[in-house]
C-alpha cells in the first residue's frame, strides 16, 4: 500500500483513535484515549481546562506528534500521512485567527487559496457565503471592525469554505453571549446537515446538549463517552453540568 | 475630625507603598527588564571604558626613507618606540606604499624626501609625507595627528639645541579619500545597519506577530508546508532591502560623492549574501521568542547595538582588547562593512573580499540550518 492511500474505515467512521497518548517528559497529557466518530456527527470533546482536550485535538489535526497509540482521520494515519489529513480538514482556533487588517472577503480568499479552492470558484462562493450569513454589506469591512459574534461566524465559515470532511473547533464560543452562541450552533447544525463531521472542544457544559455524542476528559483519560441523553440517565443527572461534576470530583488536574 | 484626616493620609501612604512594591515585583520578575536595568549599564561602562574609544594603538606603519641620515633615522625610531605605532615594513621605493595598503598590512606610510637633513640645513627641499588609508577617515585622521605630533615634537627639541634651523610639518595625504569626505566612513556602516534592521528585525517581528495573533497555528494546520509559510514572510523584506540597497548606493554615489570604485557586481553579490545572513538571523530570533516585543528587544540589543559599537563602523577594531575583537568577528556586519569599504572606496576586486565572502556564506548556512531545525522542533 503506497503512502498516499487511505485505509478503508468501517461503516462511515471518519475518525478512529486507539490508545492515543501524548507525554511531555514524565507528564501524561493524554492517556490512552480511544474512540470512533461517524460521518456527519457533532462530537463534543468536553473536559475541564488542563484535562487534555486541546492536546488531543492538536494530535488529530497533525499539529503535534503522538507519543504512542494510533489514530486515523479521514482515513489517513496522523503520524505518517499528515499532509493528506491537512487537506481534508478545517480548523477554527480559539483566537478566531482572522487577519484583522484584511477585509472580510480578503480573508476568505486567502484561506480558500491555501486550501486549493479553484480561483474561479472563490468569488461566487464568497458572495454566496456572505449572503447566507447576512454579511453582504460587510464584504469590504476590515475584520477588526466586526463585532465578536460576527468574527466567530466568519471564522467558522472560512474553516469550512473548502468543504472539508471534518472540521475541528477549539473552544469556538468563548466570550460571546448565549444568544450569539445559539446562532453559532445553528451554523454548526447546517454544516453537519451537509455531511461535515464536527469535532468541537468546549468547557461549556450546556453546549454538550447540542452534540450528538460527547466524551468527557478527566486528567488525560476519557472517563465517559455517549450521547448526552444516555449520560444523564447513567449518572442520574438533570443536565450535563451535573454529569461532569460527578466525574470531575476525583480529578487531580483542574484548570 | 482631626483623626479622620490623619487616617486618610495614612491610607493613602499604604496604598502608595503597596503599588511601589508591586512595581518592584514587576521589574525583578521579568528577566528582560533585569537585563536592561542592571546588566546593561555595567556592560556599557566596561565597553566604553576599555574597548571602545577612539584612541588607536599599535597601528602598523611602514617607512620609506631614501635619506637614511641621522635625523630621519632618529625620527623613525621615535615613531617606533612609541606604543601607538608598530613599524612593520621598510619600503624600498615609494610605489610599494600602494601595495602595502592594498594588502591591508599597514595603516600609514611615512615617506621622507631625499637628503633630508642636508637639505634641511641648507634651505633645500625637505619633506615628510604621511600617507594614510582614507577609506577609514576616522582612524586615518587620528593616527596622522599622532604622527604629526610626535615628529613635530622631536623636531622642536632639535631646534632648541640648534641642530636644525626650522621644522618640517608633515604633509598628510589620504589614499582613496583625498578630500576627507566623512561620508566614506558612515555609508558602509549605514548599509550594514539598515539591511540588518530590515531583514533581521522586521522579519522576526512579522513572524512573531503571526504567532501572537494565533493565525500561525491555523497556517500550520493548512496544507501549506511550514517552510513556505516562513519564506512568504521573508520575501517582502528581501525585496525591500534590495530597494533600500539601491537607494543608498544611488544617494551615496550621486549626492554624497562616495565612489563605487570597485566592482559593482561583487558589491551586489556580497550584499545579497549579507541579506541572506540577516534574514536567517531574523528567522532564528523568531524561533526563540513568542512575542513581537521580545523579538524587537533581542534584535535591538543583541544585534543593532553590537553592530553599532563593535563592527568597526564607529570605533576602530584594531584598538579593542582581544576578547572584544573576537566578539566582533562573529558579528556579520563587521565582515560586510569591511568588504564594502574595500569594494566601494578602495576599488579593490574580488580577490580582496574572498575571506569576507566565505565567512558570510558560512554564517548564513549555519544560521539557516539551525533556524530550520529549531522551527521543526517547535512544531512537535
Amino acid at each position: 500500500m503506497s503512502k498516499r492511500d487511505p485505509i478503508i474505515m468501517p461503516d462511515n467512521t471518519v475518525i478512529l483513535a486507539k490508545d492515543l497518548t501524548k507525554m511531555y517528559g514524565e507528564f501524561t497529557a493524554v492517556d490512552h484515549i480511544s474512540f470512533e466518530i461517524k460521518k456527519g456527527e457533532i462530537f463534543g470533546f468536553l473536559g475541564a481546562n488542563g484535562a487534555g482536550k486541546t492536546t488531543a485535538m492538536r494530535m488529530l489535526c497533525s499539529l503535534s506528534k503522538s507519543t504512542s497509540g494510533q489514530a486515523w482521520v479521514a482515513g489517513y494515519d496522523i503520524n505518517r500521512q499528515s499532509e493528506y489529513i491537512k487537506r481534508r480538514i478545517g480548523y477554527m482556533s480559539q483566537k478566531f485567527a482572522l487577519y484583522e487588517d484584511l477585509e472580510v472577503w480578503e480573508n476568505i480568499r486567502m484561506y480558500a487559496g491555501i486550501y486549493g479552492v479553484p480561483d474561479r470558484e472563490i468569488a461566487p462562493r464568497t458572495d454566496e457565503l456572505l449572503h447566507r450569513l447576512g454579511f453582504e454589506s460587510e464584504k469590504k469591512t476590515l475584520v477588526k471592525s466586526l463585532p465578536l459574534g460576527w468574527k466567530q461566524k466568519l471564522s467558522f465559515s472560512v474553516a469550512i469554505f473548502h468543504d472539508p470532511s471534518i472540521v475541528f473547533l477549539d473552544e469556538p464560543t468563548g466570550g460571546v453571549d448565549p444568544a450569539t452562541r445559539r446562532q453559532f450552533w445553528e451554523l454548526i447544525y447546517q454544516a453537519a446537515d451537509r455531511g461535515i463531521t464536527v469535532f468541537v472542544t468546549t468547557h461549556y457544559m450546556d453546549e454538550a446538549e447540542y452534540c450528538d455524542r460527547v466524551s468527557i476528559m478527566v486528567d488525560g483519560r476519557i472517563d465517559a463517552l455517549d450521547s448526552p441523553g444516555n449520560l444523564k440517565k447513567a449518572f442520574s443527572a438533570k443536565n450535563m453540568d451535573e454529569v461532569f461534576h460527578q466525574l470531575a470530583r476525583g480529578a487531580s488536574r483542574k484548570a | 475630625m482631626e483623626n479622620q484626616k490623619l487616617l486618610k493620609a495614612r491610607d493613602n501612604w499604604r496604598f502608595f507603598m503597596a503599588f511601589v512594591r508591586k512595581e518592584f515585583h514587576h521589574i525583578f520578575r521579568d528577566r528582560t527588564s533585569i537585563l536592561i536595568l542592571l546588566i546593561m549599564p555595567i556592560l556599557m561602562l566596561v565597553l566604553f571604558g576599555y574597548a571602545l574609544n577612539t584612541e588607536v594603538k599599535n597601528s602598523k606603519i611602514a617607512v620609506y626613507d631614501p635619506s637614511r641620515d641621522e635625523v630621519t633615522r632618529a625620527m623613525v625610531e621615535k615613531l617606533q618606540i612609541n606604543n601607538y605605532f608598530m613599524l612593520k615594513k621598510v619600503l624600498n621605493n615609494a610605489s610599494e606604499a600602494e601595495k602595502a595598503f592594498q594588502s591591508g598590512d599597514v595603516s600609514m606610510v611615512i615617506i621622507f624626501s631625499d637628503n633630508f637633513y642636508e637639505n634641511l640645513l641648507h634651505g633645500g627641499y625637505a619633506q615628510i609625507q604621511l600617507l594614510a588609508d582614507g577609506s577609514d577617515p576616522n582612524t586615518a585622521s587620528i593616527i596622522t595627528t599622532y604622527a604629526t605630533t610626535i615628529l613635530s615634537g622631536y623636531q622642536l627639541e632639535l631646534m632648541k639645541t640648534g641642530k636644525i634651523p626650522y621644522l618640517i610639518t608633515p604633509e598628510v595625504k589620504l589614499l582613496y579619500n583625498p578630500s576627507m569626505v566623512a561620508a566614506y566612513n558612515f555609508v558602509p556602516g549605514v548599509m550594514g545597519m539598515i539591511l540588518l534592521l530590515i531583514c533581521a528585525m522586521m522579519t522576526s517581528v512579522s513572524i512573531t506577530r503571526e504567532k501572537e495573533r494565533g493565525t500561525m497555528e491555523v497556517l500550520l494546520v493548512s496544507p501549506m508546508k511550514p517552510l513556505y509559510v516562513i519564506l512568504s514572510k521573508a520575501v517582502p523584506y528581501f525585496f525591500l532591502s534590495l530597494v533600500n540597497l539601491a537607494t543608498i548606493l544611488i544617494i551615496s554615489y550621486f549626492i554624497m560623492q562616495v565612489p563605487i570604485a570597485g566592482s559593482l557586481f561583487w558589491l551586489i553579490v556580497i550584499s545579497l549574501v549579507y541579506i541572506f545572513v540577516c534574514l536567517s538571523l531574523g528567522l532564528l530570533i523568531s524561533t526563540v521568542v513568542n512575542t513581537q516585543m521580545a523579538a524587537m528587544i533581542i534584535a535591538a540589543m543583541g544585534l543593532m547595538m553590537p553592530v553599532m559599537l563593535m563592527s568597526g563602523m564607529m570605533f576602530p577594531i584594531e584598538n579593542m582588547p582581544v576578547y572584544v575583537r573576537w566578539i566582533s568577528e562573529i558579528i556579520p556586519a563587521r565582515w560586510y562593512i569591511e568588504a564594502i569599504r574595500k569594494l566601494m572606496i578602495k576599488g579593490l576586486g574580488f580577490s580582496s573580499i574572498i575571506q569576507e565572502l566565505s565567512v558570510l556564506m558560512g554564517m548564513g548556512i549555519v544560521l539557516i540550518v539551525i533556524s530550520l531545525r529549531k522551527f521543526k522542533i517547535r512544531l512537535e
